[in-house]
């Protein structure tokens, strides 16, 4: 036994740790490719309602988003409180959105515009009213492709 | 030479380590993996302009309606009700086959016709888009599981479709009005 314990004293070398930064930077390019950072600065403040029925969105890069809701708490003082449309960095008003669409086609491929979608990412306190003037908007647009932003959750 | 080569230690690497596991944390903390969920619809297309207003031959029966006013109350084929009994109301809609005279003669028929007013607030019309989502896929479900042993989500793109032509969703959505006066 003694000799046994003897021998694994002297062979016990300190483990290498020389891999160890490469094994965390092989970590850090997967989060670093996977992370996407958000491209757009929210001026209205939006809590999608919840549903249960909810699919997942397909094709993120084809899916072009319109934020509605009220102005955040700074932007109050010069926009006030009344729900409001954003589109990518400005508030916009609903006959902008016809040129929204079109300019979001215009980047894509024109085998790809049928599948384009447009997300509403709308608070759940704002009124159906703003929300059909930029369905009719779509409409005109041919946009006819929409999904109603949700959370995932019951009542 | 000798003394130079001596003289040039190596530069210790043990400290890459932590600074790889510092960018990690952060790129950790930062990613945000939420997938975009939400209630797929398709918008019908505009009218043509020059195309008279035809009237649509649809059965009364076949067509369940359902308003929604601009205090959030359901008024469903002339009666008041609970957005609790909507699912059911719809689901015994769509699957009445036939065996009620008030309601659908079969599910491929069955139309809901869904209106609301200006004032609706927006969190119960997605309610409401929900609860119809949500009789659709409960009967969708019931269908493939006689047929295929299966949930409807499992099954491959064919069987869908033949679910689907069993029990298309037809929700059709009124030309915009304002009834309750309000913006």
């Amino acid at each position: 036994m003694s000799k046994f314990r003897k021998n694994g004293s002297k062979s016990m070398p300190a483990i290498s740790t020389a891999s160890l930064p490469d094994i965390v930077f092989m970590l850090l390019f997967f989060f670093m490719v996977t992370t996407v950072m958000r491209e757009t600065t929210l001026f209205v403040s939006v809590v999608t309602p919840k549903a249960t029925e909810i699919k997942k969105m397909e094709k993120k890069s084809l899916v072009s988003y319109i934020y509605i809701g009220s102005p955040v708490k700074r932007m109050q003082a010069s926009y006030g409180t009344s729900a409001r449309i954003q589109l990518n960095d400005a508030f916009a008003d609903v006959g902008e959105i016809q040129e929204f669409i079109a300019t979001e086609r215009e980047a894509k491929d024109e085998k790809e515009i049928p599948y384009m979608t447009t997300s509403l990412k709308a608070d759940e306190t704002v009124k159906m009213g703003i929300i059909t003037d930029i369905k009719q908007e779509l409409r005109k647009a041919n946009a006819l492709k929409i999904n109603y932003s949700t959370r995932k959750g019951e009542y | 030479m000798a003394s130079k080569r001596r003289g040039l230690p190596e530069i210790n690497a043990g400290s890459m380590a932590d600074i790889a596991f510092l960018l990690l944390i952060f790129f950790l903390v930062t990613t945000t993996m939420d997938i975009d969920t939400g209630i797929a619809r398709k918008l019908p297309p505009m009218p043509e302009e020059d195309q008279p207003e035809e009237d649509s031959q649809i059965n009364a029966r076949n067509i369940y309606v359902v308003l929604i006013n601009s205090s959030n109350q359901l008024l469903v084929e002339g009666e008041m009700m609970d957005i609790s009994q909507l699912r059911d109301g719809a689901k015994s809609f769509i699957d009445n086959n036939g065996i009620r005279e008030d309601l659908s003669e079969n599910p491929e028929k069955a139309i809901i016709s869904l209106q609301n007013d200006r004032g609706t607030s927006y969190k119960m019309y997605i309610r409401v888009q929900n609860e119809l989502a949500a009789a659709y896929n409960e009967l969708r479900n019931k269908a493939a599981l006689s047929k295929f042993g299966e949930r409807y989500n499992d099954l491959n793109k064919v069987d869908q479709k033949e679910i689907r032509k069993i029990y298309p969703q037809k929700i059709s959505e009124a030309e915009p009005k304002n009834i309750g006066g309000n913006s």
